[in-house]
């Protein structure tokens, strides 16, 4: 397929889809999955045979819709009808109610979600674009949507070069936590002299209340396909690795059926759309451990060994993968790259705040009415976030909201008006992350919390170097005295010595940032650590104490 | 692993097969991996251990999995490790018989749907103890 077969193929299937009377979408990512949501889409299919509407409407299973609490979801695209808690028995209802323009049975009708509200309106959809609205199985529903006429246009109309040049002034910062600038680093790699450079897809979502990059990949496994490739045309790559967590197995069947379709079609493999450029994608899967998130932790793993980081510089730009010049980014980093190249690194920085550019994926789980995926412009503030699109804390009162997994912290509500950018959250305390955003409310024990963050570090700390092996033992320890009811005042000061100890003298970026929960519960929420130690008490009444008497270890 | 030529830079993904194939991967079977792929043993034990994902015992015949990532952990997670520790084995552990084993997993990314459970593969959505209990019933756990 060249780029002129691509734009008649596009024009084609649209010209199909647009000759439907109507297309069902029933939400088939993990989340409705796992609430039946594959009966539901065969209930439907089965119900248009039977009615012999094959043909006018045509059933398809999407990515996440993004209200994942009222799953499974089913849009019907006619009506512009958004149903939430469908089961198989809702089909008839739902197939007939087009039929006759009439409003769909009650009980359905009560069930529909209202497309207009906060949550709905008040996002901006880049990277789930496609999300919610193809099939993420087949490849000609996502060229319809306008799928690799970004990497057809780069490989026609643009030198390399260019491509960086363009994203470079889109302002696109690294969507995996650290947020460094997205142009700079692609410049390195592409200034390499080497002949052989690979490009990484990091899809090792690790932080725990983490599911964008995993929604992405099912919702949309083309576009970051497509990322990939453009990204290895303009760094000069003919290999492409995504490393993938073995835990996302559907996510892993998606990808591994679109990179299989998208070779068929040349659009990936040797010769892209005819073009004498070559790029290739292979899968790598992790074996669940957390630090191979980490670029260097990656790249020992891919190379099949243990995920442990090395010493930085040099940074994987100058050697990474087999000692070769290495461009590692985040799934949803490459998922921006298409729209950028399509519509211009202007209109992209046009979006978003002075240092933080376009738009930002958060998982928004915990104690919140709508859980789910939303994709809002970078600078909009918790509060909106929360309270707006979330629907707030169904009846009880926020307490902290928390960001970027064990490395971030935890925001309290007199921060509820930052706006959401790098710089923001970072002068709070805490760090954008990956895009995790978990809801704490009063029942929630901060304490407790920090301790749950440092078990989780204490367990997946590779022991590489001492300060993060030995050092998030010690901090487990006293956090888990201190919720016990057994730590006294001096434990507070041997605490607060090792977080800086911790951030100082680590290897990597999981000890660094290992002591930030800790840090920002012990400056926010310093009455709750002061009522455990000395009142034996936990105003949130989540931990146990031991029975007085019998504290005294010996 | 002909699949992958015999390359040492393919242990994980050989790993993953070999998981796949015979449930878990006992000593044998990482000495026969090695010897293929002419890497030394303390190698592919040293992967084996160091990735969680890999088991090197015999899993049970239903496996609970309960996700104790933040969402889940704040929507009550615990509780369901307690109540599968309380009738069946210690969480990393299966039970004597064989029957069930018991896992933790750092996130499945089903915050959504928290607390959420994988029980032989599937996920369970907004589990209480009751809906554990019934489950355990059912394939008859004392």
């Amino acid at each position: 397929m060249n780029a002129e077969d691509l734009r008649e193929k596009q024009s084609e299937e649209l010209a199909r889809q647009q000759g439907l009377e109507n297309r069902i979408y029933c939400c088939t990512a993990a989340g409705c999955i796992s609430c039946g949501s594959d009966g539901v889409r065969q209930a439907l299919a089965a119900e248009v045979d039977v009615k012999g509407l094959k043909g006018k409407v045509e059933v398809c299973g999407t990515g996440c819709m993004g209200l994942c609490s009222r799953g499974p979801l089913v849009l019907d695209s006619a009506k512009k009808k958004l149903y939430g808690n469908v089961t198989a028995a809702d089909a008839p209802a739902i197939v007939s109610g087009q039929n006759h323009a009439g409003v769909a049975p009650a009980t359905l009708a009560e069930r529909s979600i209202n497309l207009e509200s906060p949550f709905f309106t008040r996002q901006t959809k880049i990277v789930l674009g496609n999300s919610g609205r193809v099939d993420p199985e087949k490849l000609a529903d996502c060229i319809a949507a306008g799928g690799y006429q970004s990497l057809a246009k780069a490989l026609e109309d643009m030198q390399p070069r260019d491509v960086i040049e363009e994203v470079r002034k889109s302002g696109l910062r690294g969507r995996g936590g650290a947020g460094y600038p997205t142009g700079l680093k692609w410049g390195l790699v592409a200034k390499q002299p080497a002949q052989t450079k690979y490009v990484v897809c990091n899809a090792d979502e690790g932080d725990p209340g983490a599911f964008m990059d995993r929604s992405v990949l099912e919702g949309d496994p083309h576009r970051v396909l497509e990322g990939m490739a453009i990204a290895g045309y303009a760094v000069g790559a003919q290999q492409g690795y995504i490393y993938v967590r073995g835990e996302y197995g559907l996510a892993i069947q998606r990808l591994q059926n679109a990179i299989k379709q998208a070779e068929r079609e040349h659009l990936l493999g040797n010769r892209i759309l005819e073009q004498g450029f070559q790029f290739r994608i292979d899968l790598r899967i992790g074996a669940g451990a957390f630090v191979c998130g980490e670029e260097t932790a990656l790249i020992a793993s891919i190379e099949g060994k243990r995920g442990q980081p090395r010493q930085r510089p040099p940074y994987p730009p100058a050697s990474g993968l087999w000692g070769q010049p290495t461009l590692i980014n985040n799934v949803e980093t490459f998922a921006n790259i298409p729209p950028i190249v399509e519509k211009g690194g202007e209109w992209f920085a046009s979006i978003g705040t002075a240092s933080s550019k376009g738009t930002k994926v958060f998982a928004l789980a915990g104690k919140i009415a709508n859980t789910g995926l939303i994709e809002v412009p970078m600078g909009m503030t918790l509060r909106e976030i929360l309270f707006d699109i979330g629907g707030g804390i169904p009846g009880k009162k926020f307490k902290a909201a928390q960001t970027g997994g064990p490395s971030g912290g935890c925001i309290p509500e007199q921060f509820l008006d930052t706006p959401v950018d790098y710089e923001s959250l970072a002068k709070i305390g805490s760090i954008m992350g990956s895009g995790g955003l978990i809801v704490m409310d009063e029942t929630s024990c901060m304490v407790d919390v920090a301790r749950f963050f440092m078990e989780f570090c204490m367990d997946e700390s590779c022991g590489k170097c001492i300060p993060c092996r030995a050092g998030t033992v010690q901090m487990h320890d006293i956090l888990h005295r201190i919720t016990t009811g057994e730590a006294s005042p001096a434990d507070l000061e041997m605490l607060k010595n090792l977080c800086t100890l911790l951030r100082e003298t680590s290897l990597c970026g999981l000890g660094q940032t290992a002591p930030n929960p800790v840090v920002s519960t012990l400056k926010y929420f310093p009455e709750e650590y002061e009522a455990h130690i000395r009142e034996r008490r936990c105003p949130s009444g989540q931990c146990k104490f031991a029975p007085e008497g019998q504290e005294v270890h010996a | 692993m002909s699949r992958h030529g015999y390359s040492g830079a393919a242990l994980i993904e050989v790993l993953h097969t070999a998981q796949e194939l015979f449930g878990y991967l006992s000593p044998a079977l990482l000495k026969t991996i090695a010897h293929k792929l002419k890497l030394p043993p303390s190698r592919v034990l040293g992967v084996a251990t160091f990735y969680h994902f890999f088991s090197l015992k015999p899993k049970g015949e239903h496996t609970f999995v309960v996700c104790i990532g933040t969402a889940c952990y704040v929507a009550g997670g615990f509780g369901l490790v307690e109540k599968l520790e309380h009738r069946c084995a210690k969480a990393g552990h299966t039970t004597e018989d064989g029957k069930v084993s018991v896992e933790t997993a750092r996130c499945i990314g089903s915050c959504g749907l928290a607390p959420a459970v994988i029980y032989d593969g599937n996920v369970l959505a907004r589990v209480t103890p009751e809906a554990l209990n019934k489950e355990l019933d059912k394939i008859g756990v004392k």
